[in-house]
């Protein structure tokens, strides 16, 4: 079995990055903190890119450093590559009226 | 002298202060400069061909090309003004020739009379009292060619780390670029401030998403509330104009590097302000006035930050990328750091360092910033960077009005 290089930077984050090129179908180790998660990658993951280490509901703070860095825009399985495509940013908001 | 970094106290570096003793040059102000250009500042658009081509007649000279300098009101002018007076002011030009047109807004004049007060040499020329255009070019490449030669009679002393401000930058970042390149700048960050030294954070638009980290190490409860609210006013920005930031930053190739949202790339943008205290807010080409961490207001376009932080003084930047760029400055080295080691090897037009040895594993962060350490006290001794040999002399400033 492949040894995938990863990060996950804080127990608390519901993601970890991909620092190499990650297969579809490969099941990756992340750690942090001496804790440890097997995650079996739904898709292929590139370089820089992240993935789900558990299931996210829509709605749902996704937490990168241990801080949010977004929200869910649906439901987002542990494994499938979370970018612009299901994660939204909530900052910087001008396309929405509920600012202030 | 022995410090504890507290991010990684298993790695306990050890540093001599002695070492980092730096070979420079000091201005009438007692200002530090670690170049020594002659610049012929145009103040006005009009006045920028004619002031590049007096430069591309002088050994020494350097000169830019911008767009501003007339039809401009109010605090919009003022941030102009700032800027200019900046450039000329920066410890690194040993001598200016401000060069105006005659009957624009910014009037060269009172940008002269301001840099006279720094005790460099500044002369002043104005193509309409000149009669011209051939004239003018003549008469501003006669000023700086005698400048030059005075300049380069000035001897380098011995200076020390507390002399400078490094300005510190991210562009063109990548999903690495938290990682690897902004905590290895923000580890000498750290390193530069316990030196006595000033290091600015900038670029408040990358900092959305990240401001509470950094109000909880600030000096004092104003300097917490500036925090608050230069982040207020850049996102507020946003919302005036009815879009989601994220059309603009992050931008395409930070999507495709890996980052997701403004938050993301913003808590890794973070990372290069080390773990210091944050002593003050300043404006936008504003000079710090205390010692440490500062931050300066600007937006996060990479020219128009790097512009605003050596218009405030910094006589060196430090610029991490991800995704490769060829930002550089007229009148102060920009250290390009690549986050990982395919731009590094990619782009080596371009980049200096490559801190993506973090990212394999080969390398721990201590190692790499001290290693950038060294290189900074090569580059203030005079080794040329990248962007400097490229003749990069990138320029822009941060209107913050419109023009009239």
């Amino acid at each position: 079995m492949t040894a995938y290089k990863t990060i996950w930077l804080n127990t608390t984050d519901n993601v970890a990055t991909a620092l190499e090129e990650l297969a579809s179908g490969a099941t990756v180790t992340v750690q942090a903190d001496g804790r440890q998660e097997q995650v079996l990658l739904a898709q292929r993951i590139e370089f820089g890119h992240k993935f789900a280490v558990r299931s996210i509901l829509q709605g749902e703070d996704i937490c990168k450093y241990g801080q949010v860095i977004g929200a869910a825009v649906c439901d987002i399985r542990a494994g499938e590559h979370v970018h612009v495509h299901n994660l939204e940013g909530k900052r910087g908001r001008g396309d929405r009226n509920d600012n202030e | 002298m022995f410090i504890i970094w507290k991010a990684n106290v298993e790695e306990v570096t050890a540093m001599t202060t002695s070492d980092h003793k730096i070979m420079a040059y000091r201005r009438p102000d007692g200002s530090v400069g670690i170049r020594n250009h002659v610049l012929i500042l145009p103040t006005i658009t009009c006045a920028t061909q004619a002031a590049k081509q007096a430069a591309d007649l002088v050994q020494g000279a350097v000169s830019f090309i911008h767009q501003h300098g007339c039809a401009q009101v109010g605090v919009d002018y003022d941030q102009t003004f700032r800027t200019y007076y900046g450039m000329g002011a920066n410890p690194n030009v040993y001598g200016v020739v401000v060069m105006g047109l005659g009957c624009e807004t910014h009037q060269a004049r009172s940008v002269y009379s301001e840099l006279k007060k720094t005790g460099k040499p500044v002369e002043l020329v104005s193509i309409q009292d000149e009669g011209g255009t051939l004239s003018a070019i003549a008469q501003a490449a006669r000023l700086a060619a005698r400048m030059v030669q005075e300049a380069s009679a000035e001897m380098r002393v011995e200076c020390s780390l507390s002399d400078l401000i490094v300005g510190t930058e991210c562009g063109g970042s990548d999903a690495c670029s938290g990682l690897s390149a902004n905590p290895a700048v923000g580890r000498f960050s750290d390193m530069l401030v316990t030196e006595g030294g000033t290091a600015i954070l900038a670029e408040t638009t990358e900092l959305i998403g990240a401001e509470h980290l950094l109000a909880e190490r600030a000096v004092n409860e104003h300097v917490r509330k500036r925090v608050y609210e230069v982040i207020g006013a850049m996102e507020k920005r946003a919302f005036g104009m009815g879009i989601d930031i994220r059309t603009g930053n992050p931008s395409p190739g930070n999507i495709k590097g890996g980052l997701s949202s403004l938050e993301e790339k913003s808590l890794g943008a973070s990372a290069k302000s080390g773990s210091s205290a944050l002593q003050e807010l300043i404006d936008y080409a504003q000079a710090p006035s205390r010692k440490g961490l500062v931050w300066m207001d600007t937006p996060g376009q990479d020219i128009e930050q790097m512009t605003g932080m050596v218009a405030g003084g910094s006589q060196l930047v430090l610029f991490t990328t991800g995704r490769g760029t060829p930002t550089g400055s007229p009148i102060a080295p920009v250290i390009k750091i690549a986050t990982n080691t395919g731009i590094y090897e990619r782009m080596s037009d371009n980049i200096d360092f490559n801190a993506g040895t973090i990212i394999e594993g080969t390398e721990t962060l201590a190692s790499v910033s001290e290693r950038l350490m060294d290189e900074v006290v090569r580059v203030c001794n005079g080794k040329m960077t990248k962007s400097e040999i490229m003749k990069q002399h990138d320029f822009g400033i941060w209107r913050i009005g419109p023009t009239f």
